[in-house]
């Protein structure tokens, strides 16, 4: 299997304070990689490094080389924003644009960076509603305010909104928090399905949906990669006694 | 029984401060109505057509109206806020936006003390940078009001924009958006309510403002003539007219400064319709 992403000694901080301490991990293409640990272990810093959105909060720096199908995205004259079309996030609030329609919303990305062919814009909209599971529900509302859906509806017309771009990756930090179980399995099928063409990376605090939805796991603990493999062997085998003593829910 | 008294005591105390609270409301509404009946009763029997259509009276002359003044006032506020309006708006996004750039805590101090300042010394200043070398003026007064308006749009963008989620933002730059068209797409247009609410209350605030205009203006009861010429304008007929010694004048000073009030009260009822639609 291709490595998605190489990802070498990353270090991040927020001001003078480390969250990520020398992370060192391969993730795999056309795979779901999940991203465990307690809070505050750095789980989000580090998916956000993962796409160059930990940079745009004042005071936050990285070290450290993440390859990118080979380029290293902190290089000399790398463009973030380039790298950002290239690798999707979805957030863990949704957050649709609430002053535009769901047809808007989901066409933000091609719109702001300057798409018009109505064409292009139409198929492109009915193509990531499907994907993301949303067109039946919406297709009738088109011109609804984005903020008029629920909760779980929203989350996906924020992947559709993602996939509109068509990024390679989706970085996911922990979509099912603020939703409810039903909407939660939708879109855990929903990840199941866009393993097949995209890399996902997410971020979860729930061990279940980790081993429902993952294919490799890795367990991060006080800014620290203390473990990383197969669901199966993380979960059946943990080689490390902090991972077992905290799939066991000894900690959290 | 202990309890019953207790329950008394409490209403009384209601009662008390709802008293208070009404008194307070009506003392602190009286000036206002006073000031609107005088000007009311005093002006309206100067609005009719000729208020509207004629220039300022001379001396001796019967009737004569404010339109001169009225047109004097439009094309000064609207030549202030073309300047104030853009460098008070892009200096709020600085701040909002750009907060962690050294010099926004300088930006932001400054002006702070701006926003201090009395209109008057900004009038001086205005007479001494343009008046010296070009004479009294619409362009002076129009200078004067602008740096009058610019510390008020400033800070009502930047409070605006600070009220859009970081989550708006987040999600755009993470589409690929840059960060420059976010703001301009997404934060601008997420704040576009209370922004316009802003720039529309600091035209308000200057359409009253006399002082600075009557040290940069000049006199002038003709037409407008151009923008290096003065104009006529109403606080300034209010200021001249309500000491002079003939009747008609005194009329069309109470007249001036009726419209005066309806114009800054028809900008505020603007914003209260602008504000009230809301999803």
């Amino acid at each position: 299997m291709a490595h998605k992403f190489e990802i070498e000694n990353l270090n991040a901080w927020f001001g003078a304070r480390q969250v990520l301490k020398n992370i060192s991990m391969k993730i795999e293409e056309n795979a779901v990689t999940a991203i465990i640990g307690p809070s505050g272990c750095g789980k989000t810093t580090f998916i956000r490094c993962l796409n160059r959105m930990h940079e745009i909060t004042p005071g936050a720096s990285v070290s450290g080389k993440v390859l990118f199908n080979g380029l290293n995205i902190y290089g000399n004259g790398v463009d973030p924003v380039m790298i950002r079309r290239k690798i999707g996030m979805v957030f863990q609030k949704p957050n649709p644009f609430p002053m535009m329609s769901i047809y808007d919303n989901v066409l933000a990305g091609l719109k702001l960076n300057g798409v018009k062919d109505k064409k292009i814009l139409d198929v492109v909209a009915k193509q990531s509603l499907e994907l993301a599971n949303l067109w039946d529900e919406v297709k009738d509302d088109l011109n609804k305010s984005g903020a008029s859906l629920s909760g779980g509806q929203q989350q996906r017309l924020c992947i559709a909104r993602a996939l509109a771009v068509n990024p390679e990756v989706l970085l996911m930090d922990e979509p099912c928090s603020a939703l409810d179980p039903i909407a939660t399995a939708k879109i855990e099928t929903l990840i199941r399905k866009l393993a097949e063409n995209y890399t996902v990376v997410i971020v979860t605090h729930n061990m279940q949906q980790a081993a429902r939805v993952s294919d490799y796991i890795a367990f991060l603990y006080l800014g620290e990669l203390i473990e990383y493999g197969q669901t199966k062997q993380i979960f059946e085998n943990p080689k490390h006694e902090l991972t077992e003593r905290y799939l066991t829910g000894e900690f959290g | 029984m202990r309890k019953m008294d207790y329950y008394r005591f409490r209403l009384i105390k209601d009662y008390a401060a709802r008293f208070i609270v009404y008194l307070s409301l009506t003392v602190a509404l009286i000036p206002l109505f006073s000031i609107l009946y005088e000007v009311v009763q005093k002006g309206i029997s100067t609005i009719n057509i000729d208020f509207f259509v004629n220039p300022t009276p001379t001396v001796g002359e019967k009737g004569g109206g404010a339109a001169n003044a009225i047109q004097g006032t439009l094309i000064t506020i609207g030549l202030a806020s073309l300047i104030g309006i853009p460098i008070g708006l892009m200096s709020g996004v600085f701040l909002s936006e750009y907060s962690e750039h050294k010099l926004s805590v300088i930006v932001r101090f400054f002006n702070d003390v701006l926003s201090g300042i009395p209109s008057i010394v900004i009038g001086v200043f205005a007479y001494a940078l343009i008046v010296r070398s070009i004479g009294f003026s619409v362009i002076a007064a129009a200078f004067a009001l602008a740096i009058i308006m610019i510390p008020t749009v400033t800070r009502t963008t930047e409070e605006a924009l600070k009220l859009v989620p970081l989550s708006l933002r987040e999600a755009a730059i993470a589409l690929g958006v840059p960060r420059w068209k976010t703001i301009l797409t997404i934060v601008l247009r997420g704040a576009k309510k209370a922004v316009i609410t802003g720039i529309l209350l600091s035209i308000a605030k200057i359409s009253g403002e006399s002082a600075p205009v009557l040290v940069t203006m000049g006199y002038w009861r003709w037409w407008f003539a151009g923008l290096n010429r003065p104009a006529a304008n109403l606080a300034l007929n209010v200021f001249v007219f309500a000491v002079s010694p003939f009747e008609n004048w005194i009329a069309l000073a109470w007249g001036s400064a009726l419209v005066l009030i309806l114009l800054v009260l028809g900008i505020n009822i603007a914003v209260k319709i602008f504000t009230r639609e809301r999803y």
